[in-house]
């Protein structure tokens, strides 16, 4: 047992922290501490500016041996954030970390809150219902359990190529599952990086053959993660291998069979070049994937389609590598940790701000569309053309596409100005037209951005600041026959332009992916309210979540370009090594059990408990919780129609005294 | 007057059934009879309140007091008898919790009055009179009547009680054993309630046939469906409220074929009987999306007369108030 007991009298401290100023601006936190000084079995009760800090726990650690205090109330912030650091004060002060109450008078309160008075009030009402909670608490013991070393990482773009190789390179199992048939994600189209404008693939392939040749890295591609149980340290997830039709471990890669393939010229939209380029239905995505590994489209083969094919693809694969009846495959893991790497997707401007006439134009392209033009592995071969097959006069690049705009997405997408800057040049490099780039605000925050932006000045591209009202083909003037015309207001200007252009490029911003919702839910994390996965705080644990165990890399989180996603993956690696280096996790007790003498085996609870911690004793004809299994998510117990679970610190003691005391007029 | 043991019986918002009950004592209540003097009954014997007020303080060993209170008499009353007794029995479901009557605290006072007094198809009151609590008539006697109050209350929000009898109404057993154990002086701790502390699947006939996941589909009134006669009626998809409920009724109704309704009210261990069964069962509706929910649970018409049906006073959420009723009670006073 933790020191003290707790037996014999209530004696509570209250410690009232302002947070700086945080929580004593909005709340008369003397006052607070006065009053709270004259609550039922309150011995001691002060205002503190950071009760978080070293004196702030001393001064917890001193009255309770000065006053012989066996039940503590600290009012300050959330407890995610400082439960853990003042359970540990109280521990190391001699009682029992559980005979603590956190009451949260910051998030809750004076952050919330304009009057003074009534944030004071409030405050008064939160420690008033803790206090009174806390005299119900009681010792609680901590289990231990020891952490699987393996480690998941979900999404193999660059984030998450790159935790997967630094964990992996640390000596650790992991497990690399991508959604996509290769790794490499939306940087892997990418033909240049800004600012310096080195070849994308050329940092990029080597990292990624990294992956596939790594002892400790089992790569699933073509594969999603169907559903995930348990908890730090102990995850247990089930992994959906689709099928590809091809035989990973047999096929070599030759890409004979598309050669073979009776489509003799590709026929369906290429996603990698955004269908800019038509593909077979055996096809490998990009010529540098990874694995390298083709894959059947059943959605478009003949075989598939119509079951009357000659299969030349089979008869020249001496490899016999293509399986036509692969199936859906689910692989079990167990993993200690998860790193969470799923990526954004791009707006896509089609019904959503029509005005730009993306699909309505023939000339109009999204960023991600002319990234792959200049490409030289692209559809163009690098030739900056239209669809007509002319080279371009004039190009202008729209900023801010479904980014920083109350009507689609209200935040920065933080890459679009630089990508725009690196596209402008690259299209000016190669086609000599004129750029110009129709910007709100320039925003070149990173390492050599700014300068990038001055390059770009030198260059003669042009800028002009306005966000633009629409693109037409309506021409009002002869030069503006047959071109495309972008109408904005020139805000340094101060008028109306229109700018006849041939070529109008639309710099989408990053959102969410369609599914993060979904993901969310598989692994039981949240989202901020735009949709990317919330970090567990915001400056002081980024790549963290609420859940523990699962950490975050890349734009999955929120838009970032490729330096600070890298940064990110590594930071993800190193929390999970970290935790996984720990070698065993301290549980919450948080725990539910059953009084088997008040049980009445009514089975209400069984079906429901995630993760199987309750049985039926059928000699007893009761319900019982095993609770090394038990993870104290509360579920049997608000289902327990006799009331006969219980569960450690929710007991309905704690909790209806806490709320009949919040409530109640004094 | 002998040196027997004291005993009064009353009834406040209540059907009879509880009195009833006592007299399905049978032969026992001979039995009691010789054991007790009983100084009070008005449902029986010819004793008025002036006879209680007469008595000394105390004097009363054991008040069994059934209904709920709902007017400024009942309320009265059960002081008067708080006062002359040492021990107050809440004897049935609506002393317990309210039970049926309480049901009324779905509306305000005033929607009630209005209903009664004015709405009500059969009612020809034009001049939309309301009776008074005090009234002068033409020869200038003055005639009280009680004052209906806002909510209507189990006896323990009015009185201190010491023990309570569960069941609508208390089964004969129950009402023996408890007399036998307050004759003998062999009592448990006060505030229990005098029926064993476990849920009523505890004690049915029909537990074994309980799958271990119901999942609810849909939901049936007991008046839809043929009920099998062997097996669960969760399992059935007929609402029982056994697992929320208390046995010591040997299971009666299940016996007769019929899924409890929870009048022996909650565990000791459980606040509010009717949030607990609503978050069990919503717990296990096998469906995930709203569309679902919402069709699996439009088979329960009436969740408050479902999973509430004795027990609306001690619902964790009071009475509705409507604006009306909140002015007139800001002049009043709340009651």
């Amino acid at each position: 047992m933790n020191g003290g007991n707790g037996d014999g009298d209530l004696r509570i401290g209250v410690y009232v922290c302002h947070c700086g100023i945080n929580i004593a601006s909005m709340v008369d936190v003397e006052k607070v501490a006065e009053r709270a000084a004259a609550m039922p079995h309150v011995v001691v009760a002060r205002d503190y500016k950071y009760m978080c800090s070293d004196p702030g726990q001393q001064m917890i650690a001193q009255d309770v041996r000065n006053h012989r205090l066996n039940r503590i109330v600290v009012a300050a912030c959330s407890p995610l954030l400082h439960e853990k650091t003042f359970r540990g004060a109280v521990e190391r002060a001699g009682l029992n970390p559980f005979f603590f109450h956190m009451a949260n008078i910051r998030e809750h309160d004076a952050w919330v809150h304009e009057n003074r008075d009534e944030a004071t009030t409030k405050a008064i009402d939160l420690i008033r219902a803790a206090v009174r909670r806390v005299g119900h608490h009681k010792a609680l013991e901590r289990r231990t359990v020891s952490i699987n070393p393996n480690v998941l990482v979900v999404g193999g773009g660059i984030a998450g190529i790159h935790a997967a190789l630094k964990i992996a390179d640390a000596g650790r199992r992991v497990y690399l599952v991508e959604r996509e048939l290769s790794i490499g994600g939306h940087m892997a189209k990418f033909d240049k990086t800004f600012p310096t404008l080195d070849c994308a693939a050329c940092i990029l392939t080597p990292k990624m053959s990294q992956v596939k040749d790594h002892p400790n890295i089992t790569l699933w591609t073509y594969s999603e993660v169907a559903g995930v149980e348990g908890f730090v340290g102990n995850f247990k997830a089930k992994i959906r291998r689709k099928p590809r039709y091809i035989d990973e471990e047999t096929c070599v890669g030759c890409l004979e069979c598309i050669e073979a393939c009776i489509f003799k010229e590709g026929k369906f939209p290429d996603e990698y070049n955004e269908g800019l380029s038509k593909r077979k239905p055996m096809y490998i995505p990009f010529p540098q994937a990874v694995p390298q590994v083709t894959a059947i489209d059943p959605e478009t083969c003949l075989h598939f389609k119509t079951g009357k094919c000659k299969q030349p693809c089979v008869s020249v694969c001496d490899r016999k590598a293509i399986d036509f009846d692969q199936k859906e495959r689910i692989e079990e893991i167990e993993v200690g940790a998860i790193v969470i790497g799923t990526g954004f997707q791009t707006f896509n401007p089609t019904d959503r701000l029509p005005q730009y006439g993306y699909k309505i134009l023939d000339n109009v392209y999204t960023a991600l569309e002319v990234e792959r033009l200049v490409n030289s592995s692209g559809p163009t071969g690098g030739e900056v053309v239209l669809r007509d097959g002319s080279r371009p006069r004039a190009v202008g690049i729209l900023h801010c596409i479904g980014s920083r705009d109350t009507k689609t997405n209200i935040w920065c997408s933080r890459v679009c100005c630089m990508y725009s800057l690196k596209l402008a040049h690259l299209v000016h490099e190669r086609t000599k037209a004129e750029v110009y780039n129709f910007y709100i605000d320039m925003r070149a925050p990173g390492k050599g951005y700014e300068e990038f932006y001055n390059r770009l000045l030198e260059e003669g591209v042009h800028f002009i600041r306005g966000k633009v009202g629409g693109v037409t083909d309506w021409a009002m003037v002869p030069e503006e026959e047959g071109r495309l015309v972008i109408r904005v207001e020139d805000t340094l200007g101060g008028f109306v332009r229109r700018v006849p252009v041939d070529m109008v490029v639309l710099s989408t911003g990053l959102e969410p992916r369609a599914d993060a919702d979904d993901v969310r839910r598989t692994f039981n994390i949240s989202c901020s309210t735009e949709g990317f996965f919330l970090e567990r705080h915001p400056k002081l644990a980024p790549v963290e979540t609420a859940s523990d165990g699962i950490y975050l890399a890349g734009c999955c989180q929120a838009p970032k370009d490729i330096p600070d996603t890298v940064a990110q993956a590594g930071a993800a690696a190193a929390e999970a090594l970290a935790l996984i280096d720990r070698g065993e996790v301290e549980l919450e007790p948080n725990t539910a059990y059953i009084d088997a003498d008040e049980c009445s085996g009514c089975k209400s609870c069984l079906s429901l408990c995630p993760y199987n911690a309750i049985s039926f004793i059928e000699e007893k004809k009761k319900a019982e919780i095993n609770e090394a299994l038990c993870k104290g998510c509360g579920t049997c117990v608000a289902a327990c129609p006799s009331g006969s679970i219980i569960q450690n610190l929710f007991e309905d003691d704690e909790i209806f005294s806490e709320i009949a005391e919040v409530l109640s007029d004094v | 007057m002998t040196d027997k043991p004291k005993v009064a019986f009353y009834w406040c918002a209540s059907c009879g059934g509880c009195e009833e009950s006592v007299v399905d004592l049978a032969e026992a209540i001979l039995e009691v009879v010789q054991l007790v003097d009983i100084v009070f009954w008005p449902v029986a014997i010819d004793t008025k309140k002036a006879d209680v007020e007469r008595m000394a303080d105390g004097s009363i060993a054991v008040s069994l007091i059934n209904g709920a209170v709902r007017t400024s008499e009942q309320e009265e009353m059960a002081q008067l008898l708080r006062r002359k007794s040492q021990l107050v029995v809440a004897y049935g479901s609506c002393a317990q919790m309210g039970g049926i009557p309480a049901l009324a605290n779905q509306y305000s006072r005033e929607r009630i009055l209005r209903t009664v007094y004015e709405e009500v198809p059969t009612v020809d009151n034009p001049n939309k009179v309301r009776p008074q609590p005090d009234y002068v008539d033409d020869a200038q006697i003055c005639v009280h009547l009680p004052e209906f109050r806002q909510r209507v209350r189990s006896l323990d929000q009015v009185v201190d009680v010491d023990y309570t009898l569960p069941g609508c109404p208390p089964t004969p057993k129950l009402l023996a054993e408890a007399l036998h154990a307050i004759l003998d002086g062999n009592l448990p701790p006060k505030g229990t309630v005098l029926a064993p502390d476990t849920a009523l699947c505890d004690a049915c006939p029909r537990k074994d046939s309980k799958p271990e996941d119901v999942g609810y589909t849909e939901f049936k009134r007991p008046h839809w469906t043929i009920l099998d006669p062997e097996k669960c009626f969760l399992a059935q998809g007929v609402v029982c409220m056994g697992p929320a409920t208390r046995s010591g009724c040997d299971a009666q109704c299940i016996r007769g074929n019929m899924p409890c309704t929870g009048c022996f009210g909650p565990t000791s261990r459980v606040h509010d009987q009717g949030a607990k069964i609503v978050s069990s069962i919503c717990s296990s509706i096998a469906a995930e999306d709203s569309d679902g929910i919402e069709s699996t649970l439009s088979g329960i018409p009436d969740p408050v007369g479902t999973f509430y049906r004795y027990g609306l006073s001690k619902c964790l959420l009071r009475g509705r108030v409507d604006a009306v009723d909140a002015a007139r009670s800001s002049q009043e006073g709340t009651r």
